[in-house]
C-alpha cells in the first residue's frame, strides 16, 4: 500500500455537500479491469462540458488548481457506492489527502486502503479553512499524520482522529493483506471450530 | 449478557482480536460481481495465490451487461472484457459464475440471487464488492458492501479486517395502509433523518410494520440502508424468514436444516438488548413517496410540496437544495404530482423481484401506458423473469406498451447502454437519483413501483392509490 508520512500543499475547495462517488467517478468509467487512468474523468459530469471540453466553472479547471494535493470538501464525503475507483480516481489525479466534516464507511476505509488520508475536522475548523481559501486561494495547509495534525497558515494546529492501525499501516505502508494472511493458523483454527 | 441480533452475529465470526486493532471478521459468504473484482483478481495472481474458499465464494454479472436479448452480440469492448475476465478468474479459482453464458439460468442481480439460491441464510457474514450487500441483512444476516482491495482480502484469506460499528434500531411502528410500501419506509426514513443518519452504524429494523412485511419487502427496506448512509441493515429472522428459506438450493436439508433452524431461533434481539441510537418512523401516517433531489434524503411524500430552499436556515442546506433543485429544473413550492415524465424504470436489486412485478402488473393490466413514455421493466433475476413469465406478467407489460428485458442492474446504474437522455425525467424503483446515475444529465424521481405503474399509465407523476 502506500504510504502517507507528511505533506504540504495548496487547497482545491469544493463547497458541495454529500459529494457521492457516482459523481466522484461516474458508472460509465467502471466499465475497466486495471486502476490506470481514472483520473483524468475524476468528477467527469461536472468537470467537462458533452463535447469533452472542460468546463470553466469548475473548480478543477481552474489553472491555479494544476498540483494541489488537498481537497477540502462539504459533509458526508463518498456517500453512495462502494466502488475504490473513487479512491483511485482520486489519488490517480494527485490527491492525497481530503478534509470533511465527515465521510462515508465504505469510502474512508477505501480511502485508507490507498494512501489517500480522510482528515475529519469540526465544523468550525471546516468553516475557517473554506473561508481563508476564498480569501486567498494560494492558502496552504500541511498535514502531519504521525502527531494527527493539520497546521493552518495561522500556525494553529487542529487535531484529527485516526485509529492506530490505520495510522501505522498509511505510516509503514503496511500490507494488510499480507497481515491476515499470516494468521492463517487461526483462521484454520476459526474454520474448525466453527465448522466453517 | 443481553445482546442485540448484530453482536451475536459479529462475536461468533471473530478470528483474532489484538489490542488496538480492528477485529479479523470471517465471511460466510462472497459475492462477486464483473466491475468491482477485476483488480482484486489481478492481485491474487501478483500474490501467486488462489482464492481460500471457493465453496463460501459465488459470482454473477449483472451490472454492464445488456438487457436487451442475450442473442444479440454485446458491442460494448470494455463490457465483453470485463466479462471474459470474471469468465476466466471462476475458472482459474474454482468459482461457481452465475453468467451470460454458464448456468445463466440462475443469472441475475447479486442481491437477488443469494437469496433466491438459498445463499443467504440468517446468522452469516455476507460481503459483496457493492454497497447494496446490506440487502442480505433482511435475513438477519449481517451483509454489507465492500472496496476492490477488501475483495481481494477475502478472496485471499475469508477474513475481513472490520472496526466494530454501533448499533441503531430503526423502529417502524403502526401498519401500512393500503397503495403503501416497504420502499415508502425506506424512503420515508432517509427523508426524514437524512443520507448521513446512518453512518459509523448498523440499522436494525424493529417493530410492527417491519414484522408485518414478507421477505421481498423486507430486503427492499435493508437493500436502502446505505442510502440511510449504514453499510448494513437488519431484520430478526422469524417464521416468515424460515419459510423463505427453506427448500432453496444452498440451504441446509434434513437434519443440517433442523439444526440451523434451532440456531437461528437464537439470533434476535435479547430483551434488554440496548442500541446506542434510534430512530423512529410512524407507518400509519406514512404517505407514498417520491424524491425530488438528487440525494435519496431529498423526499417528500407524494401530494406535498418540493421545499424551498428560501425556508432553510442553514446556508450549506440551502445551497445544496438550490443545487439540487437547478439540476433537476424544478420549482419549489408545488408537488411533484402532475409533472411529466419521460421514462419509466422498474427494476433493480431494490424493486426489481416478483411481487414488485406482480405490483406493477396489478395496475398495468388491462391498462395502456401513455404514449408519450418508455417503460422498461427488468427483471431482477432470470428467475424472477421466467416466474413472471410462468403467470402472465410479461404479456401483461407488453400489452399495455411496456419493454420486457433480460435481468440486470440496467438503468439503476445505466452502464450497459439502458440510460436517460440528458434532460429526461424518470420515475424508478431503483434506489440513488444522485446526478447523472441514470444517465448523463438525466432527472430521476425515486418511488415505488405502484407509483411507477401509475406513472407510466398517468404520463406525469401520478398517485397509485386513484387506481386501486
Ligand atoms: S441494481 Fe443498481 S444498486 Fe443494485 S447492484 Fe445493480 S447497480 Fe447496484
Amino acid at each position: 500500500m502506500n504510504k502517507f508520512t507528511a505533506l504540504s500543499s495548496r487547497i482545491v475547495p469544493l463547497a458541495a455537500e454529500n459529494v457521492d462517488t457516482d459523481q466522484i467517478i461516474p458508472a460509465r468509467f467502471l466499465k475497466v479491469t486495471d486502476k490506470a487512468g481514472l483520473g483524468d474523468n475524476l468528477f467527469a459530469d461536472w468537470r467537462y462540458n458533452a463535447d469533452g471540453s472542460p468546463r470553466a466553472d469548475f473548480i478543477l479547471n481552474q489553472t491555479p488548481m494544476k498540483g494541489r494535493q488537498v481537497l477540502l470538501a462539504g459533509d458526508n464525503f463518498g456517500c453512495g457506492s462502494s466502488r475504490e475507483h473513487a479512491p483511485w480516481a482520486l489519488t490517480g489525479y494527485g490527491f492525497r489527502a481530503v478534509i470533511s466534516t465527515s465521510f462515508a464507511d465504505i469510502f474512508r476505509n477505501n480511502a485508507l486502503k490507498n494512501g489517500l488520508l480522510p482528515i475529519v475536522v469540526d465544523r468550525d475548523t471546516h468553516q475557517q479553512l473554506f473561508s481563508l481559501v476564498a480569501e486567498d486561494p494560494e492558502t496552504s495547509v500541511s498535514v502531519d499524520l504521525a502527531t494527527q495534525t493539520l497546521r493552518l497558515p495561522d500556525g494553529r494546529a487542529v487535531n484529527f482522529p485516526l485509529d492506530n492501525f490505520s495510522k501505522s499501516c498509511l505510516l509503514n505502508g503496511v500490507d494488510e493483506i499480507g497481515y491476515v494472511l499470516a494468521m492463517q493458523d487461526r483462521i484454520v483454527a476459526y474454520e474448525a471450530r466453527a465448522g466453517a | 449478557m443481553a445482546k442485540t441480533l448484530f453482536q451475536k452475529i459479529w462475536d461468533a465470526h471473530v478470528v483474532a482480536q489484538e489490542p488496538d486493532s480492528p477485529a479479523v471478521l470471517y465471511i460466510d459468504l462472497h459475492l462477486v460481481h464483473e466491475v468491482t473484482s477485476p483488480q482484486a483478481f489481478a492481485g491474487l495472481r501478483r500474490r501467486g495465490i488462489k482464492a481460500r474458499r471457493p465453496d463460501r465464494t459465488f459470482a454473477t454479472m449483472d451490472h454492464g451487461i445488456p438487457t436487451s436479448s442475450r442473442d444479440l452480440p454485446i458491442v460494448d469492448e470494455l463490457v465483453i472484457k470485463q466479462i471474459a475476465q470474471l469468465e476466466q478468474n471462476c475458472l482459474d479459482n474454482d468459482i461457481r459464475l452465475y453468467g451470460i453464458r454458464q448456468n445463466a439460468e440462475k443469472q441475475g442481480i447479486v442481491h437477488i440471487i443469494g437469496p433466491e439460491l438459498g445463499l443467504t441464510q440468517p446468522g452469516m457474514t455476507i460481503v459483496c464488492g457493492d454497497s447494496h450487500t446490506a440487502t442480505h441483512g433482511a435475513f438477519g444476516a449481517l451483509g454489507f458492501g465492500i472496496g476492490t482491495s477488501e475483495v481481494e482480502m477475502v478472496l485471499s484469506t475469508q477474513c475481513l479486517l472490520q472496526r466494530k460499528p454501533r448499533t441503531m434500531e430503526v423502529k417502524i411502528t403502526g401498519a401500512l395502509r393500503k397503495g403503501v410500501t416497504a420502499k415508502d419506509i425506506i424512503l420515508g426514513i432517509i427523508a426524514k433523518y437524512g443520507v448521513g443518519a446512518g453512518t459509523g452504524y448498523v440499522f436494525e429494523y424493529t417493530g410492527a410494520a417491519i414484522k408485518a412485511l414478507t421477505m421481498e419487502e423486507r430486503m427492499t427496506i435493508c437493500n436502502m440502508s446505505i442510502e440511510g448512509g449504514s453499510r448494513a441493515g437488519m431484520i430478526a429472522p422469524d417464521d416468515t424468514t424460515f419459510q423463505y428459506v427453506a427448500g432453496r438450493e444452498y440451504a441446509p436439508k434434513g437434519a443440517d436444516w433442523e439444526k440451523a433452524l434451532a440456531n437461528w431461533r437464537t439470533l434476535p434481539t435479547d430483551e434488554g438488548a440496548g442500541y446506542d441510537a434510534t430512530l423512529t418512523l410512524d407507518a400509519d401516517a406514512l404517505e407514498p413517496m417520491i424524491t425530488y433531489g438528487t440525494n435519496p434524503g431529498m423526499g417528500v411524500g407524494i401530494n406535498a410540496p418540493v421545499p424551498d430552499p428560501a425556508g432553510l436556515a442553514d446556508p450549506s442546506q440551502r445551497a445544496a437544495l438550490q443545487k439540487a433543485l437547478s439540476y433537476m429544473a424544478l420549482e419549489p413550492g408545488r408537488p411533484l404530482l402532475g409533472h411529466p415524465v419521460d421514462v419509466v424504470f422498474i427494476g433493480s436489486c431494490t424493486n426489481g423481484r416478483l411481487s414488485d412485478l406482480r405490483e406493477a402488473a396489478s395496475l398495468l393490466k388491462g391498462r395502456r401506458v401513455n404514449e408519450a413514455v418508455r417503460v422498461m421493466v427488468v427483471p431482477g433475476s432470470a428467475s424472477v423473469k421466467r416466474q413472471a413469465e410462468r403467470e402472465g406478467l410479461d404479456k401483461v407489460f407488453l400489452a399495455a406498451g411496456a419493454e420486457w428485458r433480460e435481468p440486470g442492474c440496467s438503468m439503476c446504474i445505466a452502464m450497459n447502454g439502458d440510460e436517460l437522455r440528458p434532460g429526461q425525467y424518470a420515475v424508478s424503483t431503483s434506489n440513488r437519483n444522485f446526478e447523472g446515475r441514470q444517465g448523463k444529465g438525466g432527472r430521476t424521481f425515486l418511488a415505488s413501483p405502484l407509483t411507477a405503474a401509475a406513472t407510466a399509465i398517468a404520463g406525469v407523476v401520478a398517485d397509485a392509490r386513484s387506481l386501486l
